[in-house]
């Protein structure tokens, strides 16, 4: 029988499945951090269970550290608290920490593809709803509770309803300016912020097949933005040219025998989606959100939507999320003035992200009215970066290259942005207060958050460009 | 687990839609370590002013509306997988959340802690809101043996579905880990497969 690359992967790695019950799924790697793993260790000891398979766990720590000065104690109490624990229970429960200090160190969704953890055909599961990103690699991954992370400590394994399937196109060619996010950004937009609720989601088509590995990662990072528990994409030769050679990836005879089983991994042709959607890559400008969650999206030069266009059950929720922002729907955001740019998190804080608003910011300034932190997404990014100078065409232009973290994308350490100020951001979420207590944030791409550094206002940088 | 039978109770309405869980709980509360004391940040930026004040307009802070359970609008617990979103509503006294749509993950804490999440339809949910706008006292009964919710007011009533397996674990009160522990051997017979 056809089936879907989900299927494939889902089939391979039911250990039981029952009429009546959820499958009972083996995971294959299970990332740990410091916020939603301690109260799952604690329930193991009240259980007097070992975490089952340690040697198929890695941690690190990410949400509340410090940006600046990290090899200093956490100065924030409750912080360093939870840091510390996350190093107490992995030694108690012989996980491998790659903790602050070391060179391994960063945000989960960005070590596990660069250390070669995340692989084609595996699953993959987190305490975080952005582990949908190592899906970009074909491999089943999705976020879970705390209470699940319990349960692959103690079993290695989820009860799990096998989700429905769909299948995203995107065909032909992005234009100038245009990038990962956009396309990403745009898709939420169309289908909205529950659009893919049930479903998991399969990328492809001619623009996706285009698209490097780590731009991939920022489309599969945003799956859990329409709704979708994860999103993937059929590995390919960029896929095994990604992998090869890291650290943790399979080596010699090894390689040979994975690539093998990769190279099987993908839809069968005639293989059935519960829902197909079609969009075309030329259709896509470069993207801003205008509102609270990541589906009120536009492209950059449109205006808001009018209110009255809005259905009437959802007019009061649609108006309160323009108020929280400060804005008129009908109205254009290009030239509005920002406060903050804040390019990082686990959708934009790789070396390309750092390495295309370096090459556009190359001997340029940030504008005065502006603070730009650029937060790297792993210790081996943040070095890259020096290693290709990139640190320097940032301290020219003014920017803040900072250390890595989760930081100012959902402000649990010292990086937030202050109440009512603007912020466009390559982060995931412009969800009421993520950034901080009344802080307004505009999701867009690393170029369009380089273009609103160096000119201090909402721009298209496609108009940038053609100066250049 | 908390067990979850059977519950009458009036209703805190919250009709807003797409409230994601940086709303329920917001990640500068997520520094605990314990799964108690989460409830008095529930909705913390929708309660308190920046200076701790209460906000006399937020439904949770009026003294009209009481009750076990929350009813909020569609695509309820959008957003980040923190199961502290679940702790905090059961913390703050809340037995059940009813919406039109629920976010997955949201949905799978909610179930894994015996907060019970019931979606109905959008006609209901507006019927809900209705009952309680004239009555801040209306009584919904929510029987999960018969997967039912009444408004107690009108005798409208709506069945509602929740996975057979689950319903099971709420009525008895147990979890999925010992669910799959019972069949520790299955594992090891898969991990050799291999």
């Amino acid at each position: 029988m056809s089936k879907t690359l989900v299927e494939k992967i889902w089939d391979a790695h039911v250990v039981k499945s029952e009429p009546g019950f959820p499958d009972i799924l083996y995971i294959d790697t299970h990332l740990i951090h410091e916020v939603t793993s301690p109260q799952a260790f604690d329930g193991l000891r009240k259980r007097g269970l070992p975490v089952l398979r340690p040697q198929q766990t890695v941690a690190t720590a990410d949400h509340n550290v410090p940006t600046i000065d990290q090899l200093l104690p956490i100065k924030e109490e409750l912080s360093r608290y939870q840091v510390d624990m996350l190093t107490k229970n992995c030694a108690e429960f012989g996980i491998e920490l790659y903790g602050l200090g070391h060179p391994f160190q960063g945000i989960v969704h960005v070590i596990g593809p660069e250390l070669g953890i995340t692989l084609p055909g595996k699953t993959m599961v987190c305490g975080d709803s952005h582990t949908s990103t190592h899906g970009a690699f074909g491999a089943i991954a999705f976020g879970i509770g705390t209470s699940q992370v319990e349960q692959v400590f103690a079993t290695q394994c989820l009860l799990l309803q096998k989700p429905k399937t769909m299948k995203i196109e995107v065909n032909g060619t992005l234009g100038k300016g245009v990038g990962a996010k956009d396309i990403i950004l745009y898709i939420i937009s169309k289908i909205s912020a529950a659009g893919g609720t049930g479903y998991f989601i399969e990328y492809a088509g001619s623009a996706i097949e285009a698209l490097s590995m780590e731009a991939r990662m920022t489309i599969c990072n945003m799956s859990i933005e329409m709704g979708a528990r994860g999103g993937l994409i059929a590995p390919d030769q960029t896929t095994f040219d990604y992998i090869k050679g890291r650290e943790f990836a399979p080596a010699g005879a090894e390689w040979d025998k994975a690539l093998a089983k990769w190279k099987t991994l993908y839809s069968d042709a005639d293989a059935k989606f519960d829902s197909v959607l079609t969009f075309e890559a030329e259709d896509i400008a470069p993207m801003i959100t205008y509102g609270t969650n990541p589906g009120m999206g536009m492209g950059i030069k449109e205006n808001i939507p009018s209110a009255t266009s809005q259905p009437d059950k959802e007019q009061l929720s649609y108006q309160k999320a323009l108020d929280y922002m400060g804005f008129d729907d009908d109205s254009s955001l290009i030239g509005k003035p920002v406060d903050y740019v804040f390019i990082g998190s686990c959708t934009n804080s790789r070396i390309e992200d750092l390495r295309e608003v370096a090459k556009f910011v190359k001997n340029k300034q940030k504008a005065e009215n502006v603070m730009v932190w650029i937060v790297p997404g792993s210790k081996q990014v943040e070095q890259q970066a020096k290693n290709e100078g990139l640190d320097k065409i940032f301290e020219q232009a003014g920017f803040q290259l900072r250390e890595p973290g989760c930081s100012a994308c959902l402000g649990m350490n010292e990086d937030k942005i202050p109440a009512g100020k603007y912020c466009v951001s390559t982060s995931n979420r412009n969800f009421e207060g993520r950034q901080g207590p009344n802080a307004r944030t505009l999701l867009v791409s690393p170029l369009t958050a380089a273009a609103a550094a160096v000119t201090g206002r909402i721009t298209d940088v496609r108009d940038m460009l053609v100066e250049a | 687990m908390k067990k979850f039978v059977r519950l009458t109770s009036a209703v805190v309405p919250l009709n807003i839609e797409n409230i994601d869980t940086d709303q329920i709980i917001p990640a500068r509360f997520l520094k605990a370590t314990t799964r108690e004391g989460f409830g008095e940040n529930l909705f913390r930026d929708w309660r308190y002013n920046g200076d701790n004040t209460l906000k006399a307009d937020f439904v949770l802070n009026n003294p009209a509306y009481s009750g076990k359970i929350l009813v909020a609008g569609k695509n309820f617990g959008c957003g980040s997988s923190r199961e502290h979103a679940a702790w905090a509503i059961q913390d703050a006294g809340f037995d059940a959340v009813i919406s039109s749509f629920f976010a997955d993950i949201f949905k799978g804490n909610a179930l894994n802690n015996g907060l019970l999440p019931i979606q109905v339809s959008d006609e209901f949910l507006s019927a809900i809101f209705i009952a309680v706008g004239e009555n801040h006292h209306a009584q919904l009964d929510v029987d999960l043996e018969n997967q039912t919710v009444t408004i107690v007011d009108t005798g409208a009533q709506i069945y509602f579905e929740i996975n057979a397996y689950k319903k099971s674990c709420l009525i008895n009160g147990y979890d999925d880990i010992d669910f799959i522990l019972n069949q520790k051997d299955l594992i090891e017979e898969f991990e050799k497969a291999q």
